[in-house]
């Protein structure tokens, strides 16, 4: 068996009272795009830091690549790319400064320097301006730049902290197609820090939910609604004659339908209390003698993960 | 070490460090006032004293200078004696301000400077060590510095002897303390100001805080310019030995508490 690429157990860090990270134990597969989610203060940031051994850890044990962060710090961050909170560029240096830069500090091969800077400008789309000084850039730009650094090397491991945050639709869009494009193609493994469930839905293969430091939840997206999200709302539509009666009928099954329908023009929206529930009002439905045209679940996400948890935990 | 990643950050540092007026400003006015504008005044000041009979003051400030200096003004006359000893013996512990301001305001703008431009994260995920982060920064500030000095020192030595060639006709700068004060005590007072830099930079918010705390580095450069002119002490090739060897001792021991706190986690968590 291949071990994973990221590992830890019961990694803790704390800053005086703070439990930044506390007792945190996962693993992130090879070629995996790991979600990372957690509201404000949650201790991503933290967690990237303590991977990359840019902080030391309280207790607890981390390898990345097989490597302790903590001992084996530089040999670990030479195959490690990390795209950080904010850009840290530097803004009175030209994009193209910024990146020859990192290639000096990781020791790009000379010879290559120049191609590969001018691949990765063309890339994201800041040739025209990669002469500029950084400081006339747009936000978009900068974090366009950023992640363009953290590639130089050809990282194994990708940690992007919130790497859309502040982006445009377009720009956001441009950034989640490159990631996926990296872990697909290029088998490159991807720490993606979001609060972004939307995106995170889409784009990991699986997701850990942090609160105040706690892993709270692991598993791929579908396993955590199915697990965290009891409540399940469908659409149904039938004949428009006929939604009076179905109002009495579900009325009479607290026990498959909890709380009172929703009406929108010739469709109803139900609560169902979960999965089973769909194949047993359909099959009263059909007995009284109802048309229905449509029973749809509607796709539950990680956003209703997140508020479960949210509840749960508060 | 890495001694390319350790180039590309000094050389990176200096390239940025320019770029602030903070810094640039002080390099090109300081030695433009003490090292080319200061000698013609000393020079047109000491004419005028004579015309006007008051050399009887120089002669007693002069009488209050230790023997050894005397000794070596022996050769001159009223009038050239204040012309060396000004621009020889007093300007010397003023020299030294020049690579302690120098290395000092490039250390604030490596160190105080990236923390205010929060561009030390990312240099923190790279494989670069501490030890080499520290070297890298320490050398970029402190080979400047030196560059710095020894221009100013040899552009002075050019407006001394033209400010004083009407009055004593020959060559007479500089002296061998001068030359041991550039080779052997420059360096040493470079490396005080990176040192105290570093640990002013720790405490500070950014580029101006730093440079505010750790200016008070120039007192014991005043003090000895207070010594020299009040005549306690006077610039002679072996106080000048003395004194490099000092200041090389303080280095060494700043240097060794410095490196010991600058650790990447430390750097990270003061964010
Ligand atoms: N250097 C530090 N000193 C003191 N406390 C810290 C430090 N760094 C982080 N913390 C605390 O640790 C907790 C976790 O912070 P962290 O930055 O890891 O959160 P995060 O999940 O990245 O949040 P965000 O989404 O806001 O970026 C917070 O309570 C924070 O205040
Ligand atoms: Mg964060």
């Amino acid at each position: 068996m291949i071990s994973p690429v990221i590992q830890t157990s019961s990694l803790t860090r704390h800053f005086g009272e703070i439990k930044a990270v506390d007792q945190l134990t996962l693993e992130v597969q090879a070629g995996e795009i790991f979600g990372f989610l957690g509201h404000n203060g949650a201790g991503k940031t933290t967690t990237v830091r303590l991977l990359n051994g840019v902080i030391e850890a309280t207790s607890g044990e981390a390898r990345v690549l097989g490597l302790n962060p903590q001992t084996q710090g530089s040999a670990l961050r030479a195959r490690t790319g990390v795209l950080t909170e904010t850009p840290s560029l530097d803004e009175r240096l030209t994009a193209r400064d910024n990146l020859s830069i990192y290639a000096d500090l990781y020791n790009f091969p000379r010879a290559d320097v120049s191609a590969r800077v001018h691949f990765l400008l063309t890339e994201f789309e800041l040739a025209e301006r990669a002469d500029e000084k950084v400081a006339g850039y747009s936000k978009g730009m900068k974090q366009r730049l950023a992640l363009a650094r953290a590639l130089l090397h050809k990282p194994e491991v990708l940690f992007l902290d919130e790497p859309t945050s502040g982006l445009d639709p377009v720009a956001a869009r441009h950034v989640n197609d490159l990631v996926e494009h990296l872990a697909r193609r290029e088998g490159c493994t991807v720490f993606l820090c979001t609060h972004n469930l939307v995106e995170a839905q889409k784009l990991c293969d699986r997701v850990a939910v942090m609160e105040h430091g706690h892993l709270v939840a692991l598993g791929t997206p579908s396993d955590l609604t199915r697990q965290y999200v009891k409540r399940l709302d469908v659409d149904l539509e039938v004949d428009p004659t006929q939604i009076e009666l179905v109002l009495q009928i579900v009325q009479g099954l607290p026990q498959l339908v909890s709380g009172p329908p929703k009406r929108k023009k010739d469709m109803l929206t139900l609560t169902l209390s979960g999965r089973k529930a769909i194949p047993e009002l359909l099959h009263i439905l059909v007995q009284k003698g109802l048309h229905v045209y449509r029973l749809a679940p509607q796709e539950a996400n990680l956003e209703e993960v997140y508020f479960a948890l949210h509840g749960n935990t508060q | 070490m890495n001694t390319r990643a350790i180039f590309a950050i000094a050389r990176k540092d200096l390239k940025v460090a320019i770029q602030n007026k903070g810094v640039v400003l002080p390099i090109i006015i300081l030695p433009l006032v003490l090292f080319v504008i200061l000698p013609w005044i000393m020079v047109y000041a000491s004419s005028f004293t004579e015309t006007t009979g008051a050399s009887n003051d120089i002669g007693e400030l002069l009488a209050r200078m230790p023997a050894g200096l005397l000794h070596e003004l022996s050769g001159f006359t009223p009038n050239q004696q204040l012309i060396v000893f000004s621009l020889v013996y007093m300007l010397a512990p003023m020299f030294l301000i020049m690579p302690l301001m120098v290395s000092s305001v490039l250390a604030a703008d490596s160190f105080a400077g990236e923390k205010e431009r929060k561009t030390l994260e990312a240099l923190l995920y790279t494989p670069i060590t501490d030890r080499e982060l520290f070297a890298a920064k320490l050398l970029g500030s402190w080979t400047t510095a030196l560059a710095v000095t020894v221009l100013s020192f040899i552009v002075y030595a050019v407006m001394v002897n033209a400010a004083g060639w009407q009055s004593i006709g020959r060559i007479f700068f500089p002296n061998w303390m001068w030359i041991a004060l550039v080779v052997w005590v420059t360096p040493a007072v470079a490396g005080l100001g990176l040192v105290v830099m570093v640990f002013a930079s720790a405490r500070a918010q950014g580029f101006q805080d730093a440079y505010q705390t750790g200016g008070l580095v120039v007192l014991p450069v005043i003090a000895l310019m207070i010594g020299q002119v009040s005549g306690v002490m006077y610039f002679s090739l072996s106080v000048v030995m003395i004194v490099g060897l000092a200041i090389w001792l303080i280095d060494a021991v700043l240097l060794w508490f410095a490196s010991k706190s600058f650790r990447r986690s430390q750097l990270m968590t003061k964010f």
